[in-house]
């Protein structure tokens, strides 16, 4: 009996990984065709930030939908990785990718030195200390303006380059943003298929009977929180050197908004959702030519309306409406 | 001595104002056991209303002063009744992303109505300062810091003396109970929001006067409201007031002494030295639960 059950889990294991395997294998030639097909360096650029976007929203994903835990101030993260990179670069004339490495280090090194207290708190309380901390790393952005260039920003970060070759000019980056952006599904996805990703789901569940099963919820939620930030400092260094310019404002309060918007729309908990977040909230301001305006009001409905009515994300809800009306 | 006592006064000035909001965040837990993340949009509804009201439609300081008031109030309400009641699973992730969802939009709205701009009141009743051993005194403190104290003093009075008060008490102590002894306890969470909000309001029009007021101000003061109920002691009043006067003063030296920018980070500091250290607050006797 015990060797029917486990035959059968192995089953259904292997069949939905060689689902996602499918998945993924779709993605990367829709990824290429694309790149094939759009030749308008302005659909590129935009394709650009959607990629950005999901590794930012892949990465808080892992700790708000799977983890259950919130936070506000994950721009923060993002800019350390922007930031880092572009100080070594233009103060002290790093090679860029010898600044990836401590721009990286950097933020990972930060999330484990504030996640260590921070994650000792749930619910309000984390997502005030997450909202304090993004705070105050963004004053911080502001204020050292000798390094950072204060509020006006910071120009001339130079482009990524192999050999001769430069990465930033036409397809080249939207193919390395992309290949960043697969390869972190992949991870994602083995993530959770694991073991720590069983033991984070318990977390969500119930963080005290996770606790009494003999899961150690707070290096687990150490973990993830590391990993989502080490992911957010990747995507603003990818950032940095693709604009070539940064300021404090693209790593303020209402960009940690906009990360959480990206995940809720996705619906938490889902990886292909978090694809779906991203492309959809990067897409909108270019649809709409007024959205500057209304912005803050379109963000801030669809969080209130999507966590009323469709608290499972946009997909799932979708889906589960059409299947009751198909039902019905 | 001069310099310090400067300092002192415009801290206890701006700690008052935390001191009202904390008292928002306070009536909403009381009764509740949830924290509004758009308590600081509120704040700027009440003190860009009064504006609009008082300077723009030119309606007598008192009228217009109840009228923002009020309507700030009606606005709590149907937050509470649209976006709060109409949750399907009350989880505090939920309503995070909720409260966080409606200051966004609220600030969006400010800006469509307000613009960009900042705006600014006339002080209400002009006295000439009063001088401390050198330092000057606005006589604008002394009444606001009057106000801080009579509302807390009223909402005391409000919690323990009133029937409604301890029922709303009660229905925060137990759901079940209350409703057993016939509370009305749906109703109680509705008039905690619209006494909530309607504080933030109180501390919006009583700011106008000092600080230049803009759509994006409530973020920043919700925060520092936030972090003067903690430093008290979450769900207390005096707490709240008291909490409040700390941070201001505090701030006020930090900016004086050390760096003006930094003047912010000073609050998110101690905010998050209170969660980590000692989450019931300085005045907080009990260990507060921490989800």
């Amino acid at each position: 009996m015990k060797a029917f059950t486990r035959n059968c889990s192995e089953k259904i294991m292997t069949q939905s990984s060689l689902h996602e395997t499918l998945r993924i294998g779709l993605l990367a030639g829709a990824v290429a065709a694309a790149g094939i097909l759009f030749d308008n360096a302005y659909h590129i650029q935009v394709l650009v930030f959607i990629g950005i976007n999901t590794i930012l929203t892949l990465g808080l994903n892992l700790l708000m939908g799977y983890t259950g835990q919130i936070s506000l101030g994950h721009a923060a993260f993002y800019g350390i990785g922007a930031y880092t990179s572009a100080i070594l670069t233009v103060h002290f004339q790093f090679s860029p990718w010898l600044a990836l490495v401590p721009s990286l280090g950097l933020a990972v090194l930060v999330a484990l030195i504030v996640g260590i207290p921070t994650l000792k708190l749930s619910g309000y309380y984390l997502a005030m200390g997450t909202l304090g901390f993004g705070m105050i790393v963004f004053i911080v952005f502001r204020e050292l303006d000798f390094w950072t260039g204060g509020s006006s920003g910071l120009a001339g970060i130079p482009s990524l380059k192999i050999g001769p070759v430069d990465l930033t000019s036409g397809r080249n980056f939207y193919y390395l943003v992309w290949g960043a952006v697969l390869g972190t599904l992949v991870v994602s996805r083995r993530l959770i298929e694991s073991r720590v990703g069983r033991a984070l789901r318990s977390i969500h569940g119930s963080e005290h009977a996770a606790m009494a099963i003999g899961v150690n919820t707070q290096a687990y939620k150490l973990q993830v929180f590391v990993f989502s930030a080490f992911l957010a400092a990747l995507a603003g260094f990818l950032y940095a050197h693709c604009i070539g310019f940064i300021s404090p404002g693209s790593f303020d309060f209402m960009a940690s908004v906009r990360m959480v918007t990206m995940v809720v729309i996705g619906g938490m908990a889902s990886i292909w959702g978090a694809l779906l977040g991203a492309s959809l909230l990067t897409l909108l301001p270019e649809w709409l030519h007024a959205f500057a305006e209304y912005e803050m009001i379109v963000y801030g409905l669809i969080l209130m309306l999507v966590m009323i009515f469709l608290p499972q994300g946009l997909l799932r809800g979708l889906l589960d409406i059409y299947e009751r009306s198909r039902n019905a | 001595m001069q310099e310090l006592l400067q300092y002192i006064f415009s801290g206890l000035t701006n700690g008052a104002i935390y001191a009202v909001i904390a008292l928002g965040f306070s009536i909403l837990y009381g009764a509740t056991r949830l924290i509004n993340f758009a308590h600081g949009e509120f704040v700027m509804l009440g003190a860009l209303g009064l504006i609009s009201l008082w300077q723009g439609l030119k309606i007598p300081l008192a009228i217009a002063l109840v009228l923002a008031v009020l309507g700030v109030a009606l606005i709590g309400f149907l937050f509470e009744r649209l976006a709060i009641r109409t949750v399907s699973r009350p989880e505090p992730i939920v309503l995070i992303i909720i409260t966080v969802g409606a200051s966004i939009f609220l600030r969006g709205v400010g800006m469509l109505v307000w613009g960009k701009d900042a705006h600014s009141a006339p002080a209400f009743f002009s006295f000439a300062p009063i001088d401390v051993m050198g330092a000057k005194l606005l006589v604008q403190s002394i009444w606001i810091l009057g106000v801080v104290v009579a509302l807390t003093f009223a909402l005391h009075a409000f919690f323990k003396k009133t029937l409604v008060g301890k029922a709303m008490t009660a229905a925060s102590i137990s759901k079940k109970a209350a409703w057993l002894t016939g509370i009305p306890y749906e109703w109680m969470i509705l008039l905690a929001f619209v006494l909530s909000t309607a504080t933030g309001a109180v501390a919006g029009v009583i700011i106008t006067p000092i600080t230049m007021c803009s759509y994006d101000m409530g973020t920043l003061l919700g925060l520092k409201g936030f972090c003067s109920a903690m430093l008290g002691g979450l769900g207390s009043l005096w707490g709240a007031l008291a909490g409040g006067i700390v941070l201001g003063v505090l701030e006020s030296l930090g900016a004086g002494f050390l760096s003006s920018g930094y003047k912010d980070a000073i609050a998110f500091g101690l905010l998050l030295a209170i969660l980590y250290i000692r989450p019931s607050g300085i005045f907080g006797a009990k260990d507060l639960h921490r989800f």
